[in-house]
């Protein structure tokens, strides 16, 4: 028994030491050494390439919602997840989803609010543009996602809508090794993209 | 398509890793790795105790369990201060005495059930010196037991079966370091964070938009959580957030860790009891149920949200909601598949916003024992638990003494055997009949009408099979929640771990009986179909009447919202 608990102790001790602190410390030491960009957080002078923002304005490529963006459309319905905490002007919070269930009554409410949020744009959305993600600030949007939005970012930047689609199909990821996943385009990528065109 | 070459590639990575993880493992704990002998000898000098001091089964159970107090109440207890600890540059209060009690025993059992936000709520002293050195002794613990009752088979006449802390200290230094160092590496070379550095805020020119954004050391906590079939994450939301998962070739990396090393086991057994064959009868029940699990669930996923159908938005590529872009549908509830079939729980997407039949098929993969293939060293000793009971069945049948390697199961063994397979449902049933009959547990889901039963029922599944995945919609964090919850996995690991052990002791003092031709088959497909069928009939019909209540009914329950 006090055999035991003395053995127990030090082992405790022991994996204190290299499975907390020398595990964490050189992992770090390794990956400062050899990926600083992405051991960073993968930041650009715009942001996070990782993070999703809120992109309200016409003039730019939307990400998928957060109830900061759209769900103010719905203001009876602001759940609580379902928002992009990052967004709010400097503290900070929490990833989190909608947690909403596939029979929620808030959850159909929330998507008819959507669609006509976004038909106000004269987007006529697709699924992800009226679906929240997993993290809460999903970076990325399909293809189809950002060329439903072309007549509202033409109209509002007077790009042509061929130059638009160029630009996506440029800034379009293949899944990673050809099929691990699903393509995809990060938004921040895509609207830095955007501004280089607008010049 | 991409689908199907994800799955293909999957099933070539695991068919590799079961041959030469699986003999490598055996040659661990055999004794014959020494190239780490430099730090394994003074941690035995330090101990005081060596590879030849061999334990009773009964001195192992005791290693194991105050082993396990004295990891509680270090966790505890760094929970509790961190706030004078250094290393948090959030400066993150001390975490509250129900929520720490929750939270270590969570992580000491396996489980990993979170009831906390972790960016708001851990500093990264807690993140690295309690919760991430959890992770590797958790399931290096339970591996041992595994280890320690598969000797039982191999053993003749045998008083002892091992040493819990020989076995333990192999299978940190020489299984989880290795692999997960390097798993560590490929996960922040394709994206995710690694810092000590604090939070990041910056203002964007282009939208106006100013955030700040936590980070931490989350890429290599990543990598162990992830093979440890721990689950816990950095970050809230788990492996669905960009910093911890961040492309389809890591969440791929994630689904093919989380297996590795349950599905090698089974060929580390066959080994060590001298029949590979018997490994891969075992191999091939995990497979199958695995098999149609990842069907049904991927087909649900791939279909509408009824409430989003509802508003007349319809999907060409299944459910999206609460899931991400870069993983699509149904390598999400692959994904999901592998974390609850496994001990693991973590997610990659929201599993309360799964279909009902997805969901469904998240919560009875946990319900059925977590053994297709099951946690790291659980998941095989549960298996085996199942082979013994399907071997005294098919003795009643053919009306001859059970064998399973040639030791006679007899009635202490078939006792131990079916606690070991009936603590988890009885518990969890339980706790759950408890929680829907007190206003404290009714007060925890978010979500109306039968999906919030299922958020109570699948919480508490979770923990009862130390898995830690959620519905996340549950507000786990009140003290009812944290202290049933903490009972609920303390009994579903250990309750279960005990008989396990004992059963390994027993059949290590038994010698073997010559096989004849009257010898029931345990290595054919006859006996892969029995195995299964036990499996089927324990789980599927302990939990059927729970299951109606919940994902049933909100299936049926057609154009109906709540």
């Amino acid at each position: 028994m006090l055999v035991h608990l003395r053995r127990s102790v030090v082992m405790a001790v022991i994996c204190l030491v290299f499975f907390g602190f020398i595990y964490a410390f050189a992992g770090t030491g390794v990956a400062q050494a050899l990926f600083p960009f992405h051991a960073n957080g993968s930041m650009t002078k715009n942001g996070s390439l990782l993070i999703g923002q809120n992109w309200s304005s016409p003039k730019w490529f939307h990400g998928r919602p957060d109830d900061t963006g759209p769900y103010a459309a719905n203001a009876k319905n602001n759940v609580a997840g379902g928002d992009n905490p990052l967004v709010a002007n400097g503290s900070h919070g929490e990833s989190a989803a909608t947690n909403l269930g596939p029979r929620s009554l808030t959850l159909k409410e929330n998507t008819i609010a959507l669609v006509k949020y976004w038909h106000k744009l004269g987007v006529n959305p697709t699924i992800d543009l009226v679906t929240t993600s997993g993290s809460g600030y999903d970076p990325d949007i399909s293809a189809i996602d950002a060329t439903v939005q072309i007549p509202m970012v033409s109209n509002a930047t007077g790009i042509s809508p061929a130059s638009l689609r160029t630009l996506i199909a440029q800034q379009t990821h293949s899944a990673e090794w050809g099929f691990l996943g699903s393509s995809y385009i990060d938004v921040l990528q895509l609207n830095e993209g955007l501004a280089k065109l607008e010049k | 398509m991409g689908f199907f070459l994800t799955i293909l590639t999957l099933v070539v990575a695991l068919g590799f890793t079961w041959r030469y993880l699986g003999s490598y493992m055996a040659a661990v704990f055999d004794g014959r790795v020494h190239f780490l002998g430099f730090i394994e000898r003074p941690i035995y000098r330090m101990l005081g105790t060596s590879p030849e001091q061999e334990q009773t089964w009964k001195r192992y159970a005791g290693a194991l369990i105050i082993f396990s107090a004295v990891s509680i109440a270090f966790t505890y207890v760094i929970l509790r201060i961190q706030g004078s600890l250094p290393l948090n540059p959030q400066n993150q209060g001390n975490v509250g005495s129900a929520l720490s009690f929750n939270t270590s025993v969570s992580f000491v059992t396996n489980t990993n059930w979170q009831n906390y936000g972790g960016e708001t709520t851990m500093s990264y002293f807690s993140q690295i010196g309690a919760l991430t050195v959890q992770q590797f002794v958790s399931p290096a613990v339970g591996i041992a037991v595994a280890i320690a009752m598969v000797r039982g088979f191999a053993r003749r006449n045998s008083a002892t079966i091992g040493n819990f802390w020989v076995d333990i200290t192999r299978c940190l230094f020489y299984i989880l370091l290795p692999i997960a160092f390097i798993a560590g590496i490929i996960f922040v070379g394709d994206g995710a964070v690694q810092t000590l550095a604090g939070t990041i805020t910056f203002h964007d020119a282009l939208n106006g938009v100013i955030q700040t954004i936590p980070r931490g050391p989350i890429g290599f906590m990543e990598a162990i959580k992830q093979l440890g079939t721990n689950g816990g994450g950095f970050l809230d939301q788990n492996s669905a957030t960009p910093f911890e998962n961040p492309t389809g070739l890591t969440n791929f990396l994630s689904i093919f860790l989380l297996l590795c090393i349950p599905f090698a086991l089974t060929y580390t057994f066959g080994k060590m009891v001298g029949s590979v064959r018997h490994g891969a009868t075992l191999l091939a029940a995990m497979v199958i149920l695995f098999g149609v699990w990842v069907g049904f669930t991927a087909n649900a996923e791939h279909q509408n949200n009824p409430a989003v159908a509802a508003a007349h938005v319809y999907s060409p590529v299944g459910n999206m909601e609460g899931k991400e872009v870069r993983f699509g549908d149904t390598t999400t509830a692959l994904f999901g598949v592998s974390s609850t079939m496994t001990s693991t729980g973590s997610a990659d997407a929201s599993y309360d916003s799964f279909t009902p039949i997805g969901g469904l098929g998240l919560m009875s993969g946990m319900m059925l024992g977590e053994i297709a293939p099951g946690g790291t060293g659980s998941g095989l000793y549960t298996m085996l638990v199942y082979a013994i009971i399907a071997v005294f069945i098919g003795g009643l049948m053919i009306g001859r003494t059970p064998e399973y390697l040639g030791k006679k199961i007899q009635a202490r063994e078939i006792k131990l055997a079916g606690l070991a397979a009936l603590v988890m449902p009885i518990t969890v049933l339980i706790v759950t009949a408890v929680a829907v009959s007190l206003a404290v547990g009714r007060a925890g889901p978010e979500n109306l009408g039968p999906h919030g039963f299922s958020e109570i029922l699948y919480g508490l599944t979770s923990q009862g099979n130390n898995n830690g995945s959620a519905f996340g919609g549950l507000t786990g964090n009140t003290p009812f929640y944290n202290i049933i919850g903490g009972i609920d996995m303390l009994l579903g690991r250990f309750a279960i771990m005990i008989p396990v052990l004992a059963i390994g002791g027993s059949l290590a003092a038994k010698n073997v009986v010559p096989e004849s031709l009257g010898t029931f088959r345990t290595d054919n497909g006859m006996f892969v179909g029995l195995v299964i069928g036990v499996i089927l009939i324990i789980g599927g019909l302990t939990f059927f009447p729970a299951i109606s209540l919940g994902p049933i009914v909100e299936q049926l329950s057609h154009l109906r919202f709540f």
